[in-house]
């Protein structure tokens, strides 16, 4: 009863001053709070130039309350009386800030909580402990002002009219986000240029192709002019030409307007090529935030050595220096520790003929799958 | 609520809802149909009771009352609303709502006049020709002040239609499904609404709380008004009364939006 009543109280106070100025003044400046295994302060705040957060996350820690249904009949039955719940915590206290212009992103294995992470930055749920900022405002708050300076893009939703060319329904999001004649056209002729499906407008949705749709997606939520972008696996089921094509087009925005951007994939290539940082979530919790280079100096304990020798067989000996990994005709791959890399291979060059070689760090899919392994056995 | 967004909204509503309108044409002949069955069987009722009279209204202000009532029910019912929230909760497309600055209720009202418009315009030809053809059963036209009554009896009717069935569909915050709540309500509403026949032929007792509650105004009120059976002191009373009636509905939508949203988890990402 008292919660109802608590209800109620909020309902009635955020009726009456609806449009409440944003809570400018509680915006965080500069001073950037990390937790996970790595520090990673690439803006040190100086008394001349103070630069304001755009987001700014503290603790942000989500439950979610799931019913629990026993299995078959007798249990859909038992249920109709008396339900079970199970708390399920999703995001179990993050805390990161993200400056202008960075393009971030977020990975983790499915269920860690990066999309429920998302959600709250958008203000699409409330949180259950924690405090955010996003563009200086609290999100779930859903301010217009604030709801008219970010965007949220899901790949596999669509928010373009089915039915509709997806003109039309750039119109609507004109009226929708109260844009001016002058600025919807300038932003849309670009947008058009910069994607390459200017020619397309005309047709109904639903006859484009996958990519052509997202692009236009795309397009949609880009039409603002939003200063941020929480983009949710914005490449998923798209060939590998629309991918690239995507990643392209973002990273031209990202240059030629400053946007914040924010990304969750599972595609390697997307976070290889749009974003210089990573943070990194397993089971709810910030497990590494910093550049993506360094994540493979953290967690890529071993190097790639691909060895071609003389002649038309490799060598037997190869073993002792490493594990071999494929070996065909001279050419021969070898995983070696770090530490022992530039003793392995000068030992290698004196005893025999190398052709030639080149040392690699190890595909990011394994150093990330490693990243995992070692939040599971630590949660 | 800015006027103006949510008037270019309902012009761009209009355009998408007129694509469908083959289906409109189709859709009203399918429900006037019936309209013949229903005059036979009323005209059997009064010859089988030997009265010309049933709790106030002759055969043929029964025929014309039931021809009223379509015209109310155009206003007021709201075919896939109730549904549609409760599916844009359970799918997850609700975030549509949240993520733009876009007021989900008045998205939906705006959409859902520009779709009775649309429904309104197309279905006027086949509606015209049914009560030219039907004429005989009304006695006189209503004068002017009454028109103006009737007119604004029916547009209040879809707004207490509209936000009665939003509150239904906010329902499904809570439970996963609306669709049987809203078969049961709706076959309680075909009743108590007058739908099916004027309330006044029901019982006494229950007529003294149907007066009370909002159903009347979806079906019957206006119908009523239209025939001349309300007037003078107790057609301003109703008139207020429906008034009050969509303010309530109105908040009692907002409130339910408001506390749905508290234990909303955005499924289905």
């Amino acid at each position: 009863m008292a919660r109802l009543v608590a209800i109620l109280y909020g309902y009635l106070l955020t009726f009456t001053n609806n449009r409440a100025a944003p809570a400018a003044a509680n915006i965080k400046f500069g001073n950037i709070h990390f937790n996970g295994l790595a520090s990673y302060n690439h803006r040190q705040p100086t008394g001349e130039r103070i630069r304001m957060a755009i987001v700014e996350v503290r603790d942000l820690a989500k439950t979610y309350r799931v019913v629990q249904k026993k299995p078959g009949l007798g249990g859909a039955l038992r249920g109709l009386f008396r339900r079970e719940y199970r708390q399920v915590q999703a995001v179990a206290g993050v805390s990161f800030s993200i400056e202008p212009g960075e393009m971030v992103a977020f990975l983790g294995p499915n269920g860690a909580g990066k999309t429920t992470t998302l959600k709250m930055l958008a203000g699409l749920i409330y949180p259950t402990a924690g405090t955010a900022r996003v563009l200086g405002y609290v999100p779930w708050d859903r301010d217009d002002s604030f709801r008219r300076s970010f965007s949220l893009i899901m790949g596999q939703k669509n928010q373009l009219w089915w039915d509709l060319p997806a003109g039309d329904s750039f119109q609507l999001h004109r009226e929708i986000y109260s844009l001016k004649r002058q600025d919807f056209d300038a932003a849309l002729g670009e947008l058009l240029e910069m994607f390459g499906v200017g020619s397309l407008t005309r047709q109904p949705v639903r006859e484009l192709s996958l990519g052509e749709r997202m692009k236009m997606e795309l397009i949609a939520a880009l039409l603002h002019r939003p200063r941020l972008l929480l983009l949710d696996e914005p490449t998923i089921g798209l060939d590998v030409v629309a991918q690239v094509t995507i990643q392209k087009c973002l990273r031209e925005y990202n240059a030629s307007r400053g946007v914040t951007m924010l990304l969750t994939s599972h595609y390697m290539r997307d976070v290889e090529a749009l974003c210089s940082r990573v943070l990194v979530i397993t089971h709810g919790k910030v497990l590494y935030d910093g550049p993506l280079a360094r994540l493979t100096d953290q967690f890529g304990t071993t190097k790639m050595l691909k060895l071609q020798f003389a002649g038309s067989a490799t060598p037997d000996d190869l073993g002792q220096f490493g594990e071999v990994t494929a070996r065909s005709g001279p050419v021969a791959d070898l995983r070696v520790d770090r530490q022992r890399i530039s003793g392995a291979l000068s030992a290698i060059l004196d005893r025999h003929t190398v052709v030639d070689v080149s040392v690699q760090d190890p595909p990011l899919e394994s150093v990330i799958a490693r990243v995992f392994e070692e939040g599971t056995t630590k949660a | 609520m800015l006027p103006t967004k949510y008037f270019h909204i309902f012009r761009i509503s209009l355009i998408e809802r007129l694509t469908y309108r083959s289906d409109f044409f189709l859709a009203t002949f399918m429900r006037l149909l019936p309209m013949l069955t229903t005059i036979l069987l009323w005209s059997a009722v009064y010859q089988g009771s030997g009265k010309d009279d049933l709790s106030g209204f002759r055969l043929n202000e029964m025929i014309a009352y039931l021809l009223l009532v379509h015209i109310s029910r155009m206003f007021s019912s709201m075919p896939g609303l109730a549904g549609g929230i409760a599916l844009d909760i359970r799918e997850g497309t609700l975030k549509k709502y949240l993520l733009q600055p876009l007021d989900m209720l008045h998205y939906l009202v705006t959409y859902r006049m520009a779709h009775k418009i649309a429904y309104m315009t197309t279905s006027f030809i086949p509606y015209a020709a049914l009560f030219l053809l039907c004429r005989n059963y009304f006695t006189s036209f209503p004068d002017a002040a009454t028109f103006g009554a009737y007119v604004l009896s029916l547009f209040m009717a879809f707004l207490v239609g509209f936000y009665f069935e939003a509150c239904i569909g906010m329902v499904g915050f809570w439970l996963l499904e609306v669709t049987s709540l809203l078969y049961i309500v709706n076959t309680l509403n075909y009743f108590i609404s007058g739908h099916m026949f004027p309330i006044d032929l029901l019982p006494e007792e229950l007529l003294v709380v149907l007066r009370v509650l909002p159903f009347q105004y979806m079906a019957y009120f206006p119908a009523a008004v239209f025939l001349g059976k309300i007037h003078g002191a107790a057609l301003w009373q109703g008139l207020l009364a429906e008034a009050a009636w969509v303010v309530i509905l109105f908040f009692l939508a907002r409130l339910l939006y408001w506390i749905g949203l508290r234990r909303y988890s955005a499924y289905g990402g």
